[in-house]
């Protein structure tokens, strides 16, 4: 007979072990998934893990494309982190990454055609800004008025969608386009582009934020008295109110600061990779950085591990629909499996499994 | 601009479709609360049954084992939920959150090889006699059977949960899961069939979206659908007829919103569209805004994790 006993602290060490067991479980289970699919399970795993980094010929293309994908996967997980460790659930990131590309985008290109070296840090205030006031709308309605936050800024996700195709076909589109939808190219455009810092390498000044975010995080949640009190809510709330925690305080900061870097986020792939408003400029990062969050345990040198891993999947993924024409569809399901593994594999870290009978207390 | 071009009959008529698949939704998620249990992962759900419907409607030529197979689908999907929340004990919000990720990307998988195919068509019951009178028969009687299957189950619900045995015991292990193991409830089992009769539920309000309202299969059609359901349980403060107003106020403005960009009103299309979702947030913020109520109708257990170690 199994049973469970709790551990009276997580374990640390399964806390660790756990992301990489998850990791492994989802291979093999991938692997089962490839085959039904009728792909060679050992070819696909290969190609999705292993050739992105080492195949001599894609890898010149793909290595750079890793620092590229899990750039924004980095920061935006780094903001939802902060929140989801003390109970303050932003599942709206998505929202927040396009309102940060639209408010980046708008404020650089209503200065166009300007070769101001001032206006690509002042795209990054509006992009942080734009992220910003679009979390507080939960935010304030969760701190006024108690609305659940998650619900709120996951609706807000479906209004930035309908925001970004009217904008795109609207307000910034490219008066040169021809009357197609989509904005001028903010890459093309030197006061805008965000050039990568070391040519060759995929590090543009987004994965400059996201390390630096990372290290911010890392110092916050360690040195600060405000990470403390993260902590403490999301433990326990009720003691956190007795240590004189102001819960509304720490909803404000927490659901604005993941509005800020998601919205940096936004901005610098708009600016950056994207290119360009255009109505498919949404890509599913905001979600992906959920399970980019959890895989990395809420901890930020985690969630670098992490990004770094789910961005590969995306690149594997691309190059498996290249090579072994998987659908793309298949490489959404393997990161929901790997979330469900790690959410599995945490009983290891809670609990103690214990064989034998049951004692009667 | 042509306003008068609004029948107000179909207008009516439209919006009892357009509620049915949130109200399949809603009323599973209510009883999966009920017992205590925080599903997030309605939409993946909804979007799994709308999958497993369409391909089984398809490929069978068949409507009704559609249905059905859109409900085990959906209860199949719940159970992995269940397992994780209540064996594992894992954290219910992000095993929501997750189940709908792993359903987006199942039901794309799943359904890449029927984009662009068409359903067979649902018959619509055209209830001889009742149908034919005038206003009330196009506005009420000439559904297809589900809208009323939905409306039966809602109040099936309602009577089980105020009046039954079982809907006490459900209440019970939702208020306090501790008191209830201790009078000696399975609190775990009875967790697990609640959640799954909430995934049969979505799963049943997904293929209607793709057998009957749509009719086709596009990815993550359900478009938020399974969002708006859970919204609309915190709206009905847990109650199950104010779902259905809830449900009705959604459907109507749904189906106001694309007549009205049928009409050709001056409004950009993409403000329309996002009507329903700005609407949701209103009405939540009203809802929540009563602190007092809102908290005393909430399961006292909503959420926790039960483990029944002392």
């Amino acid at each position: 007979m199994l049973r469970l006993e709790k551990r009276p602290t997580p374990s640390r060490f399964w806390a660790a072990m756990t992301p990489v067991l998850a990791v492994l479980a989802t291979m093999i289970a991938g692997g089962i998934l490839f085959a039904i699919l009728g792909k060679n399970p050992f070819e696909a795993i290969r190609i999705i893990f292993w050739d992105p980094l080492f195949h001599e010929q894609f890898a010149a293309y793909s290595r750079p494309q890793l620092l590229v994908k899990a750039g924004p996967l980095i920061l935006i997980a780094i903001g939802l982190s902060l929140g989801f460790r003390a109970g303050i659930w932003n599942i709206g990131a998505e929202g927040q990454y396009i309102m940060g590309a639209i408010c980046g985008a708008g404020a650089g290109l209503a200065l166009y055609p300007s070769e101001s070296f001032l206006i690509f840090p002042l795209m990054i205030l509006a992009g942080a800004l734009g992220g910003w006031a679009w979390a507080m709308i939960p935010a304030i309605l969760k701190t006024r008025f108690g609305t659940n936050e998650i619900l709120v800024s996951l609706m807000l996700v479906y209004v930035a969608e309908n925001i970004l195709a009217s904008v795109s076909s609207g307000l910034l589109r490219n008066p040169e386009g021809r009357g197609f939808p989509g904005s001028r190219n903010l890459q093309q455009w030197d006061a805008s582009a965000n050039t990568e810092i070391i040519a060759g390498t995929g590090m543009h000044w987004g994965v400059a934020a996201g390390f630096i975010a990372v290290i911010f995080a890392y110092v916050l949640l360690n040195k600060h008295i405000l990470g403390f009190q993260i902590r403490l809510t999301g433990e326990s709330p009720r003691a956190a109110r007795f240590a004189g925690v102001n819960p509304t305080r720490l909803i404000l900061i927490c659901l604005g600061l993941s509005g800020a870097l998601a919205g940096l986020a936004g901005m610098f792939e708009v600016t950056g990779p994207a290119g360009q408003i255009s109505i498919d400029f949404g890509s599913g990062y905001g979600f992906t950085a959920i399970i980019v969050a959890f895989l990395g345990r809420l901890h930020p040198v985690g969630i670098l591990l992490a990004g770094l891993l789910m961005a590969l999947t995306y690149i594997g993924g691309e190059l498996a629909q290249l090579m072994l024409g998987l659908p793309s569809a298949a490489i959404q399901l393997f990161q929901g499996m790997l979330l469900f593994f790690l959410l599995a594999m945490d009983v290891l870290s809670n609990f103690r499994i214990r064989f034998g009978k049951t004692e009667v207390a | 601009m042509d306003l008068g071009s609004i029948n107000p009959i179909l207008l009516v008529a439209s919006l009892m479709v357009a509620a049915t698949p949130i109200i399949l939704a809603a009323i599973g998620e209510l009883v999966v609360e009920k017992a205590g249990v925080l599903n997030l992962g309605v939409e993946g759900m909804m979007i799994t049954g709308a999958v497993c419907g369409f391909i089984v409607a398809v490929e069978t030529d068949s409507p009704t084992l559609g249905f059905l197979c859109a409900a085990l689908g959906g209860a199949v999907l719940s159970l992995l939920f269940g397992l994780l929340t209540q064996y594992l004990l894992s954290n219910q919000v992000a095993t929501g959150l997750g189940l709908t990720l792993f359903g987006l990307g199942l039901s794309a998988l799943l359904g890449q090889s029927y984009v662009g195919l068409k359903a067979p068509a649902t018959p619509k019951l055209d209830i001889p006699v009742l149908s034919d009178i005038p206003v009330l028969g196009p506005v009420l009687f000439s559904h297809d059977l589900m809208v009323y299957l939905a409306l039966a189950l809602l109040a099936g619900v309602w009577a089980v949960l105020k009046y039954s045995r079982a809907g006490l015991i459900l209440r019970a292990v939702g208020e306090n899961h501790d008191a209830a193991h201790a009078l000696g409830y399975k609190v775990v089992r009875i967790r697990l069939l609640a959640i799954m009769f909430g995934g049969a539920c979505a799963g049943l309000g997904g293929a209607y979206v793709s057998l009957i309202r749509v009719p086709q299969w596009t990815e993550g059609m359900t478009a938020g659908a399974g969002w708006i359901a859970l919204a609309i349980v915190v709206f009905a403060s847990w109650k199950p007829g104010r779902v259905l107003l809830g449900a009705y106020l959604f459907g109507g403005i749904t189906v106001l919103q694309l007549n009205l960009q049928a009409a050709g009103v001056a409004i950009p299309v993409e403000y329309l569209s996002m009507s329903p979702y700005l609407i949701t947030i209103v009405v939540l913020v009203i809802m929540s805004a009563d602190r007092s109520r809102a908290a005393l109708n909430a399961p006292a257990s909503l959420g926790r994790t039960f483990h029944a170690s002392h």
